[in-house]
């Protein structure tokens, strides 16, 4: 490890963008995400790469694939109100199959809501936000150290699973500053992408192996000619009008994460070992988590944190590893019960769901789960 | 004159849109059952009008030769 | 058997295209073939095919990037010249070529027109310019005459047009052109003049839409709207000769305006440059 610096959270997103390979920034500015975009402009032009500052969130995310497609690895970074334009174009993303991360500084909504409030009410858009039946890998930390670290993870899927990446963080990290040790760059592990076609006969942009999922891509100017549509198409990259080829193309972008889960979904588990009441948390809200379970392990409660890193696709399988030894779960987040439906999903009938959220803006704290907790005991853990 | 050149029709890609027949400055070509035909051979000075404004690429010219 | 150069540098396995009978927007397409394919067979410049991206949005036009065989992406609508500028960026040496309609540059994608346009992003953007919405059935777009009528403005367009030459102009752009369909080895020089042109240069190339916009309108067939741009559209040297009464109701056609601002990427350049210069510490030299 290297010495400790005291870094921000949108700052450490930059520093381990970079890290990763990034050398495309365009962005839009806005709260709780611009020291994001502040930062790219700096860092970018020192290391060869381009920061652009776009006229608006639509153009930022049509850049940023552009970019891709001409062979940089690219990134933009918003919050709620940008996180919405950029829908359209994210799709574009996962069914052209063109990697990028794009950054969500989650702020209480909806609209413009409480600009500089932290909120975690953009999971669900982050899943089924843009129009039709997509593949999406979403990425949440939940401190400075994890921003630089999994960013540079959500870069590695990106290219090696050829989509967008999205990288959910929410104003209580983003603003965050800690001192943190950043790992070594000899000690990272970086992809890079693929720069030829599939050896062989089949030469086809959109060719994809037996018993593979993923096409490999070529940055356009390297010299084979090939076209990128968002309409369904086949091999050859031509839109079609066939609803078997269609068919099989939106199967194997789902596939591709559906069947790969095991590669892509990680989860943190605290306390978890013999614990019988576990909070279900993601991103910044697992600090005050974090205290809460210290605080009722301290008082005799078998309480742990299970908390999933990768958020789509959900950890339901590692969840459910978990159940026989459960009596109750309890999900906190700072909405209105989002990733709690996901949860439910998951336990079903098995165990009781109580649920603490929050959309006023404020922050979850320690107190709050406890005082949860121990209502929870008096009610006789209601569903 | 611009050596030796003769019309080729892609009768399949014509439309019918007449835009070559109706621009051609030697009435070269008329449409016949909506494509393209070649009325006058002997008229045409290949200047290439048509082959321009064929939005089908369905007419075009090339060297006697071939 | 297509010609040699529709061989050469279309797709040629997905055509005959999907346009409509005297659809102007083929005449435009293959415009934009001989400009480039004359680009690179010019022995005094130093162009490579490799080299060509094409962009596209969503319209009628937009079907151009898959026809043409070089790099090509189909984007979303409105979004050709923000994808552009992205792939430009990032690799400044390839020739982006953005292939737009009316309604794709003008209506939905204005904002990033006028903002390439101020950047001087080196980019070529090519409007195929009809007066209608085609792909959706002949609503009214930005560049439909006011009076005009569309399945949208059934009693007449109330909307004023506009003249996308001149905005992309106002808007900053170093090149701005006109051409049309009739005109087609003038247009095929506007073009190439265009692609050489280092800065942002945008060419507004009048097509015709003879299904949706001339049937509603009255104006013929494909072969009488192209009559009004024989009559109408004037190059640019014949109409400065033309006595000033005879301009009136006639437009120009040729390149518009031009200046030589510094180019985006290469000023981006310096940028790099000045930080390696000055040290900022670079992360290639730590690793």
């Amino acid at each position: 490890m290297s010495k400790a610096v005291l870094m921000q959270g949108n700052e450490a997103a930059v520093e381990g963008a970079i890290a990763a390979g990034m050398r495309f920034f365009a962005g839009y500015p806005i709260t709780p995400s611009t020291e994001i975009a502040e930062q790219s402009a700096v860092r970018l032009p020192q290391v060869g790469g381009k920061f652009i500052q776009m006229e608006d969130e639509l153009a930022s995310i049509a850049a940023v694939l552009g970019a891709s497609a001409a062979g940089l690895k690219a990134m933009t970074a918003t919050s709620g109100p940008g996180f919405s334009l950029m829908q359209e174009n994210l799709g574009y993303g996962m069914m052209a199959e063109i990697p990028c991360v794009v950054v969500d500084v989650q702020r209480a909504g909806p609209s413009t809501g409480l600009a500089t409030s932290p909120a975690q009410g953009d999971y669900m858009q982050a899943r089924w936000g843009t129009h039709g039946d997509h593949p999406v890998i979403a990425l949440s930390p939940s401190s400075v150290l994890e921003t630089y670290t999994l960013i540079i993870r959500a870069f590695n899927l990106a290219e090696k699973y050829r989509t967008p990446v999205l990288f959910l963080m929410d104003e209580i990290v983003g603003h965050m500053r800690e001192g943190v040790e950043l790992p070594r760059p000899s000690d990272l592990i970086i992809n890079q992408r693929k720069m030829s076609f599939h050896d062989g006969a089949n030469k086809q942009c959109y060719y994809v192996p037996e018993g593979q999922y993923v096409p490999a891509m070529k940055p356009f100017g390297h010299g084979e000619r090939y076209n990128i549509t968002g309409n369904a198409h086949d091999e050859s990259g031509f839109p079609t009008n066939s609803s078997e080829i269609a068919g099989k193309l939106v199967t194997r972008l789902l596939d591709k994460v559906e069947k790969n889960t095991g590669d892509i979904v990680r989860v943190e588990e605290y306390a978890m070992d013999d614990a019988e009441t576990a909070i279900v948390c993601f991103g910044g809200t697992a600090r005050a988590v974090m205290d809460a379970v210290l605080e009722a392990r301290a008082a005799g409660k078998r309480v742990g944190m299970f908390r999933p890193v990768t958020v789509w696709p959900f950890p339901a399988g590692q969840l459910r590893a978990r159940l026989p030894q459960l009596k109750r779960l309890l999900m906190v987040e700072h909405n209105h019960g989002q990733m709690l439906l996901e949860v439910q999903r998951a336990v079903g009938r098995e165990k009781p769901v109580d649920f603490l959220g929050r959309v006023d803006g404020t922050v979850i704290s320690p107190r709050d789960i406890l005082d949860k907790l121990n209502e929870m005991e008096e009610n006789g853990y209601a569903q | 004159m611009p050596g030796r050149k003769k019309l080729i029709l892609e009768s399949a890609w014509c439309k019918g849109c007449g835009i070559c027949a109706a621009f051609c400055p030697r009435q070269v070509l008329e449409l016949k059952g909506g494509k393209v035909s070649i009325k006058q051979a002997e008229q045409c000075v290949a200047c290439g009008m048509c082959e321009l404004r064929c939005p089908d690429y369905a007419i075009y010219l090339v060297n006697e030769e071939e | 058997m297509p010609s040699d150069l529709v061989h050469l540098y279309m797709r040629i396995d997905h055509l005959p295209q999907i346009w409509c009978p005297g659809c102007g927007n083929g005449v435009i397409m293959r415009d934009v073939a001989v400009a480039i394919h004359e680009l690179i067979e010019d022995p005094a410049l130093n162009f490579n095919r490799e080299d060509f991206v094409v962009v596209s949005g969503i319209g009628c036009s937009s079907r151009a990037a898959g026809y043409l065989d070089f790099n090509s992406i189909h984007t979303t609508h409105g979004r050709a010249i923000a994808f552009a500028t992205g792939i430009k960026f990032a690799n400044p040496k390839l020739h982006v070529i953005v292939l737009t309609g009316d309604g794709d540059c003008s209506a939905i994608g204005g904002n990033h027109l006028i903002h390439a346009a101020r950047r001087n992003m080196g980019l070529t953007v090519i409007a195929f310019n009809n007066n209608i919405y085609g792909m959706t059935g002949g609503q009214y777009s930005p560049t439909t005459p006011n009076g005009d009528r569309a399945t949208t403005a059934p009693y007449g367009n109330v909307d004023r047009p506009f003249d996308i030459a001149n905005l992309a102009w106002g808007a900053g752009a170093s090149f701005s052109a006109r051409g049309d369909v009739y005109h087609v080895r003038e247009t095929i020089d506007i073009i190439k003049q265009a692609i050489l042109h280092k800065g942002f240069s945008f060419v507004d190339v009048y097509s015709v839409c003879p299904t949706y916009y001339g049937r509603k309108n009255k104006k013929g067939d494909a072969v009488d709207m192209l009559k009004w741009q024989r009559d109408n559209l004037i190059p640019t040297a014949r109409y400065y000769s033309m006595p000033e009464g005879e301009r009136k109701g006639k437009k120009r056609i040729g390149i518009l305006a031009y200046n030589d601002y510094p180019e985006y990427t290469e000023e981006y350049a310096k940028v790099i440059e000045a930080c390696r210069k000055t040290g900022g510490e670079g992360e290639e030299a730590r690793e």
